[in-house]
C-alpha cells in the first residue's frame, strides 16, 4: 500500500505573529517557519503505518517555493521514503493546492492520502476534504485513531459532541488531529540520509491545473486589543468585582 | 438573491449554531433557505420552520442522511446549488467536515470561520490562531462559506413561518460507512452557546479534580471546557477543547483555572466579555488577557470561590 502524505511549510507555532504595518499580510520576514503541526502528525502516523507492516511506501508532497524543500527533508529525515515539490508561489487557495495533491495522488496511485486538518496560519480546515471531493473519494477528517485493514479504513474522529467512527473503503483521504499520534524526533544520522533521499519537482501544468483565486485579501488587521485588567488580591474582591463592577454574576 | 443555510442538529433538535449562522445569511440579505437533511427528523423540520427570517425549509428526510456524512451530503447540496448566490453552514465539525466538499464540487473557494458580513461579497475571518484579523473579497459565482457562532447572535427561534420543501433525492453514500459513536452525556449547557464558561487546564492535576469546578459550574449555570494540555493528559473528553483547534467560545464570563494562556488557548476565548484567570504563577500570559487576575492556588481559590457565590 502507498500513502501520500502532504506536508506545508507553516510559521512555527510559538512565534507570535505580527501585522505589517500597510496590513497588507502578516511579516514572515526573519520569522522561524517549521512544518504544520498536524503535518507532523500526518507523517509520524503514515511511518507507523509503514513500520507496521501495512504500508510500503511514503511520499509526502508539498506544493510551494523552493523553501518547502526544507519542510520535506524534513519529512524525509522522519522516515518518508520519497518527496515531490510542486513548485508555485506561496500562499495558494486551498482549492489550487487541493488540485495539485488530487494531480499527486492520481500520478501516484495512492491507496492513502494522510494530511493534516488544518494549517495554523490560514486555519483553513479544508484542503483535505478538497481533495477528497476531488478525487470522489471517502474521507475521514480530524482522526485520532486509524486501524487499515481488508482494503478499508475505520477512523475515530474527534466531533464537536465527542467520537465518531467511519469506516471508509481506499483510496481515501485521512485529515489528521492532535491526539493522532505524538511525532517523533528526527535523529541526525536520519537527517542525513534524508539528504540522498529523492526528491522531484513538479509544475502545476505537469498535472494540468491552473492555479488561481476568486479571492482577494482586502486587509490584515491585528486584532482588537483587550483593556488591561487587574489583579485581584482575593476570592472576596474577584467576587466582588464581579458582582458589582462586570455585573457577570447576580 | 437567495442563501442556504444547511442545518446542524441530531436528527431530535435544530442546533444553536444554525441560529447565529441564520443571522449571518440575514446579513448578507435575501431569502434564506434552510436545508436539513437527517433521517427521522421531522421535529427538527418543525422546529426549522418557525424561525425568524428562514422563507422555506428543505427537508431530505432520508436513512441515507442519517449521520450526515460528508460524501453524501455535499453531493445533495450540490444537487440543490443552482440558484443560491451563498451556501452557509455552521462552523462546527459538521460544517467543516462537508463544506469544503461542496465548495471542491462546485470549483469555488470555501471561506472558514467568518465572523463578519461586510457585504455579500467581503468578510472578515481570523487567521493565525486569531492573531491576525483578515477581510477578504470573492468573486466566485456561489460563495461558500463557514459562520463562526460567536461572531453573530442567534436568530430568534420562534415567528417565522416557512414553507417546506420535500427533496426527493435519495443518495447513498458507497464508499464511507458509520460504524459507531461516543457522544459525551452532560446536563450542563453546551459549550459554545453557555453565558458562562469555567475551564481547568494542566494545573488542575487530574480528572478527579475537574469536579472541583462542578460547583461552580452549577451555582452559575456554566458550561466546563478544558485546554488541550488537560485533554492530552485524559483529565476529561477532547469534546470539552477550547483553542484555535478546539471550540470557540465568547460567553459573558470565562474563568480560566491553572491554564497558562498559550496563544493557541486563547484563540479560542479571548472574545469573552469577561475573563477570570485563576493561576498560582503571576506571569502566566493568560493574565495578559484576563480582566480579572487572582494569583493563587486553585486548590485553596476554587472552593473558596464556590462558597462566596
Ligand atoms: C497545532 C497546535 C494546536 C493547539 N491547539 C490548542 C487548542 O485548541 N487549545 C488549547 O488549549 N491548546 C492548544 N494547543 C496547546 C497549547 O500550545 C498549550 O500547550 C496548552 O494550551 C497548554 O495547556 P495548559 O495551559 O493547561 O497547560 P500549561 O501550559 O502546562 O499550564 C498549566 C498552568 O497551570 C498553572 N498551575 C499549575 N498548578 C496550579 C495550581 N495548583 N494552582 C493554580 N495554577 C496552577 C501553572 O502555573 C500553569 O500556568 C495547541 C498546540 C499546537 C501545537
Ligand atoms: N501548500 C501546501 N502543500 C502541501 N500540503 C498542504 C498545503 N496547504 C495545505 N496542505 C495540506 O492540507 C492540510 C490542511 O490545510 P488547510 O486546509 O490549509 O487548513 C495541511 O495540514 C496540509 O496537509
Amino acid at each position: 500500500m502507498k500513502v501520500l502524505v502532504s506536508v506545508k511549510r507553516v510559521i512555527d507555532y510559538n512565534v507570535k505573529v505580527r501585522v505589517k504595518a500597510d496590513h497588507s499580510a502578516v511579516d514572515l520576514t526573519n520569522v522561524k517557519m517549521s512544518m504544520n503541526p498536524f503535518c507532523e502528525i500526518a507523517v509520524e502516523e503514515a511511518i507507523r503505518l509503514k513500520e507496521k507492516g501495512v504500508a510500503d511506501e511514503v511520499v509526502v508532497v508539498s506544493v510551494g517555493s523552493k523553501s518547502c524543500q526544507e519542510t520535506l527533508r524534513t519529512a524525509l529525515a522522519l522516515g518518508a521514503d520519497r518527496a515531490i515539490q510542486v513548485e508555485t508561489e506561496d500562499g495558494l487557495d486551498s482549492l489550487s493546492v487541493a488540485k495539485l495533491l488530487a494531480g499527486v495522488a492520481k500520478d501516484e496511485a495512492a491507496d492513502l492520502i494522510i494530511m493534516g486538518k488544518q494549517s495554523i496560519d490560514s486555519d483553513n480546515n479544508q484542503t483535505g476534504q478538497m481533495v477528497a471531493a476531488l478525487l470522489d473519494y471517502p474521507q475521514a477528517t480530524f482522526a485520532s485513531e486509524v486501524i487499515v485493514e481488508n482494503g478499508e479504513a475505520k477512523v475515530t474522529r474527534e466531533i464537536d459532541g465527542g467520537l465518531q467512527t467511519l469506516a471508509i473503503t481506499l483510496p481515501a483521504v485521512v485529515t489528521t488531529d492532535l491526539r493522532l499520534n505524538e511525532p517523533r524526533f528526527a535523529s541526525l544520522p536520519n537527517i542525513m540520509k534524508a539528504k540522498k533521499k529523492p526528491l522531484d519537482v513538479k509544475t502545476p501544468a505537469d498535472f494540468g491545473v491552473e492555479v488561481g483565486s476568486n479571492v482577494s485579501i482586502v486587509s490584515v488587521t491585528p486584532p482588537p486589543e483587550r483593556a488591561a485588567g487587574i489583579k485581584v488580591g482575593s476570592v472576596s474582591e474577584l467576587v466582588d468585582k464581579l458582582k458589582n463592577e462586570a455585573k457577570v454574576v447576580s | 438573491m437567495s442563501i442556504l443555510v444547511l442545518a446542524e442538529h441530531d436528527n431530535q433538535s435544530l442546533k444553536p449554531a444554525t441560529l447565529n449562522t441564520i443571522t449571518a445569511a440575514s446579513q448578507i440579505g435575501g431569502d434564506v433557505h434552510l436545508l436539513v437533511a437527517g433521517f427521522e427528523c421531522q421535529t427538527v423540520i418543525a422546529q426549522a420552520s418557525k424561525v425568524a427570517g428562514v422563507s422555506k425549509v428543505l427537508s431530505a428526510d432520508n436513512a441515507v442522511y442519517e449521520h450526515q456524512l460528508a460524501e453524501n451530503i455535499a453531493k445533495l447540496v450540490v444537487d440543490v446549488a443552482e440558484g443560491y448566490s451563498h451556501i452557509l453552514a455552521p462552523a462546527t465539525t459538521t460544517g467543516k467536515n462537508t463544506l469544503p466538499r461542496v465548495a471542491a464540487l462546485l470549483d469555488v473557494a470555501q471561506l472558514s470561520d467568518v465572523i463578519k458580513v461586510e457585504s455579500a461579497d467581503t468578510f472578515v475571518r481570523p487567521i493565525y490562531a486569531g492573531n491576525a484579523i483578515a477581510t477578504v473579497k470573492s468573486s466566485d459565482s456561489v460563495k461558500v462559506i463557514t459562520v463562526r457562532a460567536t461572531g453573530f447572535d442567534a436568530a430568534a427561534d420562534e415567528g417565522g413561518d416557512a414553507q417546506t420543501e420535500v427533496l426527493s433525492q435519495v443518495i447513498a453514500s458507497e464508499k464511507s460507512r458509520f460504524v459507531s459513536e461516543q457522544l459525551a452525556e452532560s446536563d450542563r449547557p453546551e459549550l459554545t452557546a453557555a453565558s458562562v464558561v469555567i475551564s481547568g487546564g494542566r494545573g488542575m492535576g487530574s480528572g478527579d479534580n475537574f469536579k472541583l469546578l462542578d460547583g461552580i459550574a452549577d451555582k452559575l449555570g456554566a458550561a466546563i471546557g478544558a485546554s488541550r494540555a488537560a485533554v492530552d493528559a485524559g483529565f476529561v473528553p477532547n469534546d470539552l477543547q477550547v483553542g484555535q483547534t478546539g471550540k470557540t467560545v465568547a460567553p459573558d464570563l470565562y474563568i480560566a483555572v491553572g491554564i497558562s494562556g498559550a496563544i493557541q488557548h486563547l484563540a479560542g476565548m479571548k472574545d469573552s466579555k469577561v475573563i477570570v484567570a485563576i493561576n498560582k504563577d503571576e506571569d502566566a500570559p493568560i493574565f495578559q488577557v484576563a480582566d480579572y487576575g487572582l494569583v493563587a492556588d486553585l486548590f485553596d481559590a476554587v472552593p473558596e470561590l464556590e462558597k462566596s457565590l
